[in-house]
C-alpha cells in the first residue's frame, strides 16, 4: 500500500440541523482507485463537494499531500485554488459541460491558468505574442492526445452540447485530466452508460490511473463497475462511515449488507446500534 | 414551398375564425382609446373631442383578416413563417457573413465622401457609429460574458463627465482625456462588479439598472462639481493633433490650404468614432481568442463548471465588467466632444435599453449583427420621423416580430474561437444567453 494522497480527518458537514457527513474519517492512497458508495442521501456528493472547495465542512480537516511534498488544507483554500493549486480536478453528477462551446473549446478553458500566465495576462496576446502562439499550440497538442484517448477526436469542433449522453461523460473526464490533477474525483461517471460504454471507462480510468499516475476517488452505483476497477472501497450511510476496505472485504461486510438490502426484522435493533444510530 | 418535414393539417375553419376573432376582440380593446378617440386643442384653447371609428374600425378588420389568413392559408398548407424565414435567412447569413463585414467596413469607410455635402445624413452616421461602439463594448458583458447589464449608460456618462469635467477643471486636451475617461470608466465597472459578484440573471439586471440610476442621480446632485442639471459646456472640441478645426491661419483648413467648411470637423468626428469603434471591435475579437475571452464564454456557459476547472470566475467576471465600461467611457468622451455639451439628461434609462435592445437584436456575442442592428434601428428611427407618433408603433411592432421569428438576434450562430480542422458555426440553440440564466 503507497502513502496516502488525501487524508480526510474528522469530517463533519451540518447544513442547518441536517448532518450530511457526521465525523468521517479515511485515507486515499496514490495511484490507486477508491469508491465511495452508499445508499442515495449517504452524504458521498456532500463529502466531494467538500473535497473540492465548493463546500467548507463545518468541522475537519482535509490534507492533500502532492507526490512533490507540497502539501495543502482544502478546506482552508476557495474552490478555484482546489483545483489551480492543490490540482484537484472533478467532474459532475448532472453533467456540466459548455455546451456552446466547442469540444476544443472546452478542453482548452481546462488548462486557462497556465494559458493566462502564457498569455501574459492578456497582455502579450492581445499583440500576438510568439509565447503565447507556442503555449496554444501546445495546449491544443495537449485537448487532442485527450480527445483522442476518448475516442472524441473527430468530433473535436462540434459543440459539446450536440454530444449523445456517454459522450458527454467521457468528454468531462477529458476536460478534468485537461488541468492536469493530481486527485480525480469522478461523481458517477457511469450512470447512464451502456454495458459496452461502461466497460470502456473501467478500462479509461485503470489507464488513468496507471499510465499517469493519478489517484482517482469516485462515487457510483453501479457495483459491477465499483467491484470491477476499485483497489479500495468506503461505504457510507447515513453520513457515516460503515465501512472501509478491499471490495472483497466489503461484499462480505454484514453491515454494507444491512445499508443496501435491509436486515431481517428482528435485527433492525441489533444492526442499528452496531452502526451506531 | 412547404415545409415537407410537417404533413398538412386539414382546414379547420370555425376555429380559425374563432382565433381570428379573438385577436380583432384584443385589438378592439388595445385601440379603442388609442385610435378611436382622439382629443385636439380647439380655438379657444379647450380640448375638442372627436371620434374616428372609422379609422378603428379598419384597424380591428385588418387585424381580423391578416390572423385568419395565417391560421388558415398558412397554417393549412404546412407552411409555418417562423421555421420558413430563419432557415432560409440564416444558411444565407453564414455563407455571406464575411462578404457582408467586408461590404459594411468599406461603406462606411466612404460615408462621408458619398454624403459630402449632406450635414443631416452625416450626424447620423456619427450617431449610428456611436451607438454600434457601444453595442460592441455592452456585448463583452452581455454577449460574452453573459451578464444582462442594464445599467451600461452609466459607464457612457463616466465616460463623458470625466472628459468634460478633466478638460474644464485641467484643461487638459481630449486626446489625454479619452484614455482617462476609459480608465475612470473601467474602475466605475470593477466598482459595479464587486456587488453583483453573485448575483445572475434578473437579479444582476435589477442591480445594474439602479446602478445607472444612481450614477444620474449623483451628476444630477453634486451641483457644485458636475454642475447638477444644468450640465457642462463649452467642452473643448477635438483638433486634428494639434489643428483646431477654425477658420483661422493655424487650423486645420487654412494649413492644408483648403477653404474652411465646418464639415472638415464633422468629417474628422466621423472618422475618429470609425475608429474607435472598429479598435473595440478588434480588440473583442482579439479577446475572444484569448484564454480571457473563452473563460468569459465559459462563465456563460456554466460558472460552476469554471470553478471546478480553477477559473477565477471574480476576476473574470470583473474583467468583463471593466473591458465593456472601459468601452462605454471611451463612447462617452466621444459623446462629450462632439456634442460640446452634456447634461445628465442625455443619460437616461432609456439609452441603455436602446443599446441592449442593438445587442439583443443583432444575436448576442456576433459583431456584424451588432453593427447592422445599431443601421437598422437608428436608421430605422431617422426614416420614419415623418409618421410622428406612429413611429413608435412601428418600431414596437417590429421589435415583437424579431422576437417571434429571430429570439436570438439577426447573427444567430456562435462562430468557434478556434478549430482543429472544420471551422463550423455554432446554432444559437445549444448556445446559453443572458437570458437563459435564471431558467437553470
Amino acid at each position: 500500500m503507497s502513502a496516502p494522497i488525501l487524508t480526510v480527518e474528522h469530517l463533519t458537514m451540518r447544513f442547518g440541523g441536517l448532518t450530511a457527513v457526521n465525523d468521517l474519517s479515511f485515507l486515499v492512497y496514490a495511484r490507486e482507485i477508491t469508491a465511495l458508495i452508499g445508499p442515495n442521501g449517504a452524504g458521498k456528493t456532500t463529502l466531494f463537494n467538500c473535497i473540492t472547495g465548493f463546500y467548507k465542512p463545518t468541522v475537519g480537516r482535509l490534507t492533500l499531500a502532492h507526490p512533490d511534498g507540497a502539501s495543502f488544507l482544502l478546506e482552508r483554500i476557495a474552490e478555484f485554488r482546489v483545483a489551480r493549486e492543490a490540482r484537484v480536478a472533478r467532474t459532475f453528477q448532472n453533467v456540466r459541460l459548455f455546451a456552446g462551446m466547442t469540444l476544443l473549446e472546452n478542453l482548452l478553458v481546462a488548462q486557462h491558468n497556465a494559458l493566462m500566465v502564457a498569455s501574459g495576462y492578456t497582455l502579450l496576446g492581445l499583440f500576438g505574442s510568439r509565447a503565447y502562439a507556442r503555449a496554444q499550440a501546445g495546449a491544443i497538442d495537449k485537448a487532442r492526445y485527450w480527445l483522442d484517448r476518448v475516442g472524441l477526436i473527430d468530433r473535436a469542433d462540434d459543440p459539446a452540447g450536440a454530444l449523445p449522453y456517454g459522450a458527454q461523460r467521457r468528454l468531462e473526464i477529458a476536460r478534468a485530466m485537461c488541468t492536469d490533477p493530481v486527485l480525480l474525483c469522478l461523481d458517477e461517471p457511469a450512470a447512464g452508460l451502456n454495458n459496452r460504454e461502461s466497460a470502456e471507462l473501467n478500462a479509461f480510468l485503470r489507464a488513468i490511473r496507471d499510465e499517469h499516475g493519478i489517484s482517482i476517488l469516485l462515487i457510483e452505483h453501479d457495483m459491477g463497475v465499483v467491484m470491477e476497477i476499485s483497489d479500495h472501497i468506503i461505504v457510507l450511510d447515513y453520513g457515516l462511515k460503515i465501512a472501509d476496505g478491499s471490495p472483497r472485504e466489503v461484499r462480505s461486510d454484514p453491515k454494507v449488507i444491512a445499508a443496501y438490502l435491509g436486515v431481517p426484522d428482528e435485527e433492525v435493533a441489533q444492526v442499528e446500534a452496531e452502526v451506531g444510530l | 414551398m412547404a415545409n415537407e418535414s410537417e404533413p398538412a393539417k386539414p382546414l379547420d375553419l370555425p376555429a380559425a375564425v374563432k382565433e381570428a376573432a379573438i385577436a380583432a376582440l384584443v385589438a378592439l380593446g388595445l385601440f379603442m382609446l388609442l385610435i378611436g378617440i382622439r382629443t385636439d386643442q380647439g380655438p379657444t384653447g379647450a380640448l375638442v373631442f372627436t371620434t374616428r371609428f372609422g379609422a378603428l374600425a379598419a384597424i380591428v378588420a385588418a387585424v381580423f383578416v391578416a390572423t385568419l389568413i395565417r391560421a388558415t392559408l398558412l397554417r393549412g398548407a404546412g407552411i409555418s413563417v417562423a421555421r420558413l424565414l430563419p432557415a432560409s435567412v440564416s444558411t444565407a447569413a453564414s455563407a455571406l457573413t464575411g462578404y457582408a463585414a467586408a461590404a459594411f467596413l468599406v461603406f462606411a469607410l466612404i460615408v462621408p465622401i458619398v454624403f459630402y455635402g449632406n450635414r443631416y445624413l452625416l450626424d447620423l452616421a456619427i450617431l449610428i457609429a456611436t451607438y454600434t461602439m457601444l453595442g460592441f463594448g455592452l456585448n463583452i458583458v452581455v454577449g460574452l460574458a453573459g451578464l444582462l447589464d442594464l445599467g451600461y449608460v452609466a459607464f457612457y456618462a463616466v465616460g463623458a463627465y470625466s472628459y468634460a469635467l478633466i478638460a474644464h477643471y485641467l484643461g487638459l486636451s481630449f486626446w489625454i482625456c479619452l484614455p482617462l475617461a476609459g480608465i475612470l470608466a473601467a474602475f466605475a465597472g470593477l466598482l459595479l462588479g464587486f456587488p453583483v459578484l453573485r448575483l445572475r440573471g434578473d437579479y444582476l439586471a435589477i442591480v445594474t439598472l439602479g446602478f445607472g440610476e444612481i450614477i444620474r442621480l449623483i451628476l444630477l446632485n453634486w451641483q457644485n462639481f458636475t454642475g447638477g442639471p444644468n450640465g457642462v459646456s463649452a467642452i473643448p472640441r477635438p483638433s486634428f493633433f494639434g489643428l483646431p478645426f477654425n477658420p483661422s491661419e493655424h487650423g486645420f483648413a487654412a494649413t492644408f490650404g483648403l477653404a474652411y467648411s465646418p464639415t472638415h470637423r464633422v468629417v474628422f468626428l466621423y472618422y475618429l468614432i470609425l475608429a474607435l469603434a472598429l479598435l473595440t471591435n478588434w480588440v473583442t475579437l482579439r479577446l475572444r481568442r484569448l484564454p480571457i475571452g473563452r473563460a468569459w464564454e465559459a462563465l456563460r456557459e456554466d460558472e460552476v463548471a469554471c470553478r471546478a476547472l480553477g477559473v477565477n470566475t471574480t476576476t473574470t467576471k470583473l474583467t468583463a465588467f471593466a473591458m465593456g465600461a472601459m468601452f462605454g467611457g471611451f463612447a462617452g468622451a466621444f459623446f462629450a466632444t462632439r456634442q460640446g455639451f452634456i447634461s445628465p439628461e442625455s443619460f437616461t434609462f432609456a439609452e441603455s435599453a436602446l443599446v441592449l435592445a442593438i445587442v439583443v437584436l443583432g444575436g448576442m456575442g456576433s459583431q456584424l449583427g451588432v453593427a447592422i442592428a445599431a443601421t437598422v434601428m437608428l436608421g430605422g428611427f431617422e426614416l420614419f420621423r415623418e409618421f410622428d407618433q406612429y413611429r413608435m408603433l412601428v418600431f414596437g411592432g417590429a421589435m415583437v416580430a424579431i422576437v417571434i421569428y429571430r429570439p436570438r438576434g439577426l447573427v444567430a450562430t456562435r462562430t468557434p474561437s478556434v478549430s482543429l480542422r472544420d471551422h463550423k458555426d455554432i446554432p444559437a440553440a445549444i448556445v446559453r444567453d443572458a437570458r437563459t440564466e435564471t431558467a437553470a
